[in-house]
């Protein structure tokens, strides 16, 4: 079983590696939609890639309203 | 279709559509790849009237008010349905706002009774706005786990009455809905549509994007938007059609949904639109050059044989392959909600996929103006639809001036805001706030906007006073939120944003302290709500006597300044 931390670095890596950033560019506190500067379909992509990642589903409402790495990661990890 | 004229309620056209297409399909649900629901109209009615009774039995009657709070799935429009036919007044509220913002509409609509989902009750349950809202009385939630803390609510699929529910008679002046077209933070705008505003509607949009049973509507756009509202729900129900909804709007599942179900007509926001055209045209891009230059002179002659109208049959069999992707039997994309960039819709209608441009506000009845493609312009907004009365008041010398609107589908005023409503609607006629002029051929072109508010590519709505909360005790002497374009006006409608203009304390410095303040503050608000840049002023605002901002005159003085470097980035 991942840690939050282990969750949120892959998380991290994952968005860096799929909006093309080098790593470690991204922060947990970041605000992806402006660090990004991606919109909301964007995100959904974003999310796509993490679900298969993690092997989960993350239902559209689990991620309302969620703008920031950390949250995204915790979200994630209530679902491992 | 049904003859709508001869209907009086909405309740009353959907509950003879149900019996008239009782066999046909016209509701499916899917979830990513499962799908979840098929109901026939007849399936329909029986999962909606012990939900009607259910709600009779509990007081519900004429006039009582029910918000739903729900993502697009088959529930939100058996309880809509429900709702009508006891007589009730809808309130769909945005599932995308925050728990208190929903809460505070709640308690503005009157609404006794709140549909939702058991999700979204987590959140307003916990929510500290729910104290005030003591006007919400039954509370009904969907799929709530087993074992799971209703907290206060009741099951939906549990509250069923037994025997059958008694139809509610109502009239076309009566308030059908009650929909917010803005005001989460200052003054809430609740328009009360009647029943004939969505009939006559319905009428009007049907005659040029007709439905009828076998035609499928895939349901992307929030059902509580008026779109989604009248063109996936009213509009196919009262044709016999069917609407699709996904439960998860995952690009790959809606692109997925067009050849599965088969689609005829979608809704988008412009924003998910030209990602659409982004994705087609890195694809096209890809193709070697031998397939290429085949594939561009297809769409050259296809471009030349739809010049004057859309000519599906061939365009499907020229450009086979893209036409297979959007499922083959597309007929149109509506597009609404914000305005659309000229070149993103030609390059649809190039593909032989029309796109249905127009042009609608909340207030007026969803649809104004919508491209009626004989022939495809998409350089305007088309012309008005049978009904509307559209003029432009006090034009300057190119023609432009304030977009006015008068029809059967005007509102019938803001709820508890009779000024409001008296300074919106004057002699009959609807003060859009958008600026445009007619051409030649009778097309609408729209140039800017009068009023001081933004319209997102996503097709949200913004008003500056409705943010301005989340920046209250910043430490300046004063500070108000503008829509740049207000006080700077072009002739765009597009990325448009909004401004925090600051009145510096004496001898204060803009620093950095100052700025990440306000982009902590900023970060609360919803990504699309969020300012893009600061004004500075070094003067008092003006204000009225009742010490209330006036932002005109403000407004006029900032357009002193020079845009270009009077906007400090964030």
């Amino acid at each position: 079983m991942r840690t939050l931390e282990q969750t949120t670095q892959e998380v991290l890596d994952l968005a860096a590696k799929h909006f093309q950033l080098p790593a470690g560019s991204l922060a947990p506190g970041d605000d992806f939609f402006k660090k990004l500067g991606i919109d909301s379909l964007q995100t959904l992509e974003m999310l796509s890639r993490l679900e298969n990642h993690f092997g989960i589903e993350l239902p559209d409402y689990e991620v309302q309203g969620v703008s920031d790495f950390k949250t995204l990661a915790e979200r994630i990890q209530s679902r491992l | 279709m049904l003859d709508l004229s001869k209907y009086q309620s909405i309740g009353e056209a959907l509950r003879d559509a149900l019996d008239q297409y009782a066999n046909e399909v016209c509701l499916i649900e899917a979830d990513r790849e499962r799908e979840k629901e098929r109901l026939t109209y007849r399936d329909f009615k029986e999962r909606a009237h012990p939900l009607a009774k259910a709600l009779q039995d509990a007081g519900f009657t004429a006039g009582s008010r029910a918000s739903i709070i729900m993502t697009n799935q088959s529930k939100w429009l058996i309880s809509a349905y429900a709702v009508f036919f006891t007589g009730g007044v809808l309130v769909p509220l945005d599932y995308k706002l925050t728990p208190d913002e929903q809460w505070q509409l709640l308690k503005h609509s009157s609404a006794t009774v709140l549909i939702t989902e058991y999700p979204i009750w987590r959140q307003l349950s916990a929510s500290p706005g729910r104290a005030a809202a003591t006007n919400v009385q039954t509370v009904l939630i969907t799929e709530a786990p087993a074992n799971a803390d209703l907290a206060g609510a009741k099951r939906w699929e549990e509250f069923r009455g037994t025997g059958d529910p008694v139809f509610v008679v109502r009239k076309r002046a009566d308030t059908a809905c009650i929909v917010y077209s803005s005001g989460t933070g200052g003054r809430p705008k609740g328009c009360m549509m009647t029943h004939e505003n969505y009939l006559e509607q319905c009428v009007a949009l049907t005659s040029i994007y007709p439905f009828w049973p076998g035609v499928r509507y895939l349901s992307i756009l929030p059902t509580n938007h008026a779109i989604d509202f009248m063109v996936g729900f009213f509009g196919p129900f009262t044709c016999g059609a069917a609407v699709v909804h996904l439960r998860t709007l995952r690009p790959e599942y809606v692109r997925e949904a067009f050849s599965k179900y088969k689609i005829t007509y979608v809704s988008l926001v412009p924003l998910v639109l030209k990602n659409l055209q982004k994705g087609l045209q890195a694809r096209f891009d890809a193709l070697p050059p031998g397939k290429r230059n085949i594939f561009d002179a297809l769409i050259g002659l296809n471009k030349l044989l739809t010049k004057s109208r859309p000519r599906l049959g061939i365009s499907r069999l020229l450009l086979k392959q893209v036409h297979e992707a959007f499922g083959g039997e597309l007929r149109a994309v509506i597009v609404g909600g914000a305005f659309s960039e000229p070149q993103t819709l030609q390059f649809f209608y190039d593909l032989g996929i029309p796109v249905a441009n127009g042009y609608g506000l909340t207030e007026a009845g969803t649809a104004i103006t919508v491209n009626d493609l004989k022939p495809f312009r998409a350089d305007t907004v088309g012309k008005p639809l049978p009904g509307m009365e559209v003029c432009i008041l006090n034009p300057a010398a190119d023609g432009v001036g304030e977009v006015a609107v008068r029809s059967k589908t005007v509102m019938a005023g803001y709820l508890n805001e009779p000024e409001l409503t008296a300074e919106t609607i004057v002699d009959g006629w609807l003060m859009t706030g958008d600026l445009g002029r007619f051409d030649g051929a009778g097309h609408l072109q729209l140039t800017g906007r009068k009023k001081n508010m933004i319209v997102t590519e996503e097709g949200k709505n913004i008003y500056p006073e409705d943010i301005e909360t989340v920046f209250e005790s910043l430490p300046v002497k004063e500070f108000c939120v503008f829509a740049a374009n207000y006080i700077w006006p072009k002739r765009s409608m597009t990325g448009e944003k909004l401004v925090l203009t600051l009145h510096l304390e004496p001898g204060q410095e803009y620093s950095e302290e100052i700025s990440q303040d306000i982009n902590a503050r900023n970060h609360r608000l919803i990504n699309y709500k969020r300012i893009h840049g600061v004004v500075l002023l070094d003067e008092d605002f003006p204000r009225t006597a009742s010490l209330k901002i006036k932002r005109n005159v403000l407004a006029e003085r900032l357009a002193k300044l020079d845009s270009s470097t009077a906007i400090l980035p964030l």
